[in-house]
């Protein structure tokens, strides 16, 4: 199976068995509901919050159009600082480098920060199989790793368990058996379990929230401090970053830190950013590795309407106002990323023939698009990979039709009218094939937009 | 490795050949600087990520901290002596972390803070010491001046610049104690960072 993929099942058939789990649904409605809430009242709180997601939007574009030269640039600071910058095409590239600098430190063991792009590409089976333990140090990724379980939400990744499964975990693995279901003593014990191996851990393995070309500062965000932990206390770092991490200039995380923490957790800033631009005599790593990966992302970049998707900043805000997900949860994507951007970053990461049911895994109510704090057209995004899905070759067209037409809403609008003229026209002609088993949508009289308009007026 | 690097720069190449390099004028649209109070605004957002907050004349800025810790306390080089009551027991950089992991408190310093956010601020400059200083302790005292509030993320980065490009300091971020919400999204403060932060204002 490739990287990004957890499970070949297609979307519809492992959406309906996590359908059927109770348990998951109650507390994935609980916890999107309860992100959704603190989102709107943080973002509330900026006036200029159009207009930071703009300044969001135009430099992760204008980024994008010189990409190869804010690589260079990247690695040129990095490596005057004295870190070393590797680059990797794949998985497998990534996973060997890594595994060659932990083995050149006797490392047995290393401690991780909570990171997408190494479960991307499978860096701890890798270490593994090399006899080097790797530790996940966030306490969710921790839950995980002793259940044999993987992630089913970009922020809170074992949301889809509750206090007393994790209880029940404890005891049997890290903790005693009087302990209770109480969060600040399940917390405690995955602090007493992690700091003994944060204090004597030789290498820390990290990815990258952005990666600044100007200074060569990586920069990590988290809340619990286990990410400070890995980047500060051992000797070696080993940072995993794609090559869509990159910011130009410095001043750009002015706009990121503002987007980023009341996109994701709903917080004016999250507990605590680390930033470092290189190894600093008498603090933190004394050797400091880049690793720069491309796994599928010039791909990406080559198409001109996907390539937004690469904009990604892994908020998770799509993935809480998806009414797709809030039901089905992270599982049924069978990937990484799940949610509304991973049914548009998976399918072209891998491939679209990998993974051709996840662009269908959506209602196109556009409610990701509107919380994206980069404006990640992501329905377009979808009906245009849906045009490229392998399937009958009308519906291609159809889907491609419907792609140029979402591309632009007076478009969007004039088509919309069209339809309703049109009703029923659908059962002759080219799409009959896919009529004949398939209720045609009725068309409203009048359009949201029109009625909306015309309220307005 | 050098096959891996030119042909990835060479693929960035191609897939962005005849898109213009730069699209649009640089983004300015959002705000940069704040209005109103920013000491007072700190005060209230710091407190709002439940660490306590002092504000406090700076020449009693030792009683508080008196009132605030016991035992021994972590000291960075260049804090000021004036800020340490008799009643601790200073241990001066450098320290190794298992010493860090058993001093009863740590106090330091700060680069700056974002009142807007309710953040300190460190870059490793006078009286903030190494990074695992602030990080391995349980406790952390943060001394905040009045004047190095400033208001809004922007203003922030910005003051920043020149300590990353010049000598490419580390900086570290700190709003509030360390916390999780892993579990059904119930806050819960401490897990790896400092469980307790104080912040006093000195003015």
């Amino acid at each position: 199976m490739s990287a990004a993929r957890r499970s070949s099942a297609s979307f519809p058939s492992a959406a309906r068995v996590e359908l059927g789990r109770t348990q998951l649904r109650r507390n994935l409605g609980h916890a999107t509901a309860t992100i959704r809430r603190k989102r709107l009242a943080t973002v509330g709180e900026l006036a200029d919050w159009e207009e930071l997601r703009e300044a969001g939007r135009v430099i992760k574009d204008r980024t994008m159009r010189s990409l190869d030269r804010h690589l260079e640039e990247f690695e040129r600071a990095f490596t005057a600082a004295g870190g070393e910058v590797h680059w990797a095409r794949d998985a497998d590239e990534a996973n060997a480098i890594t595994v060659a600098i932990a083995l050149r430190h006797g490392a047995t063991e290393v401690v991780k920060v909570k990171s997408l792009t190494t479960d991307e590409i499978g860096l701890n089976d890798a270490l593994a199989a090399a006899g080097v333990d790797a530790i996940e140090t966030d306490f969710a990724e921790l839950i995980l790793q002793l259940d044999g379980d993987w992630s089913s939400h970009i922020l809170v990744p074992a949301i889809h368990r509750n206090r007393t499964e994790i209880r029940d975990l404890f005891r049997r693995t890290i903790g005693d058996a009087e302990l209770t279901d109480d969060p600040s003593q399940l917390a405690e014990t995955a602090r007493r379990h992690l700091r003994e191996r944060f204090l004597r851990a030789r290498v820390g393995i990290s990815g990258a929230n952005f990666a600044v070309a100007e200074t060569g500062s990586l920069v990590v965000l988290e809340s619990e401090g286990n990410g400070r932990m890995c980047t500060t206390l051992p000797n070696v770092l080993i940072s995993v970053v794609g090559i869509e991490k990159l910011v130009p200039r410095w001043e750009d995380l002015e706009v990121f830190l503002q987007l980023l923490p009341r996109s994701s957790t709903g917080e004016r800033m999250n507990p605590y950013t680390s930033v470092w631009s290189g190894p600093v005599e008498g603090d933190g790593p004394r050797e400091m590795h880049v690793i720069l990966l491309d796994n599928g992302r010039t791909r990406v970049l080559a198409d001109a309407v996907g390539r937004q998707a690469l904009h990604c900043i892994r908020c998770s805000a799509c993935l809480n106002v998806c009414p797709v997900y809030e039901r089905t949860g992270g599982h049924a994507y069978g990937s990484i990323y799940p949610g509304p951007i991973g049914a548009i970053l998976t399918p072209q990461l891998e491939g679209i023939d990998h993974a051709p049911s996840l662009p269908f895994a959506s209602s196109l109510c556009g409610a990701c698009e509107e919380a994206c704090p980069v404006k990640i057209e992501i329905p377009r995004v979808l009906v245009h990979l849906r045009g490229k899905a392998p399937k009958p070759r009308a519906e291609r067209r159809a889907f491609a039709a419907l792609a140029w037409a979402f591309a632009d809403r007076r478009r969007y609008e004039r088509g919309q009218r069209l339809a309703r003229l049109g009703r029923g026209l659908g059962r002759l002609g080219p799409l009959r094939g896919w009529t004949a088993s398939r209720e045609l949508p009725q068309v409203p009289d009048t359009s949201f937009r029109d009625w909306w308009r015309d309220r307005g007026a | 490795m050098t096959a891996a690097r030119e042909e990835i720069l060479g693929a960035v190449r191609e897939a962005m050949r005849g898109a213009s390099p730069e699209y649009g004028p640089r983004p300015s649209g959002y705000h940069v600087a704040g209005q109103g109070d920013a000491v007072a605004l700190f005060a209230e957002r710091v407190a709002e990520y439940r660490a306590s907050v002092v504000r406090a004349a700076e020449h009693d800025v030792a009683s508080v901290v008196e009132r605030l810790v016991t035992g021994t306390l972590a000291v960075p080089d260049g804090l000021p002596g004036a800020w340490l009551p008799a009643t601790v027991e200073p241990v001066r950089e450098p320290i190794g972390v298992d010493v860090l992991d058993r001093v009863d408190a740590v106090i330091t310093g700060c680069a700056l803070a974002i009142a807007e956010t309710g953040t300190i601020v460190l870059d490793a400059g006078p009286a903030q010491g190494a990074r695992a200083l602030t990080l391995v302790p349980d406790h952390h005292l943060c001394i905040v001046h009045a004047s190095q509030v400033v208001h809004s993320v922007p203003e922030a980065i910005r003051a920043l610049g020149a300590a990353v490009r010049e000598r490419r300091a580390p900086i570290t971020f700190i709003s509030g104690p360390s916390a999780t919400s892993d579990i059904e999204l119930e806050r819960v403060e401490g897990v790896h960072g400092p469980r307790r932060l104080d912040v006093i204002v000195a003015e």
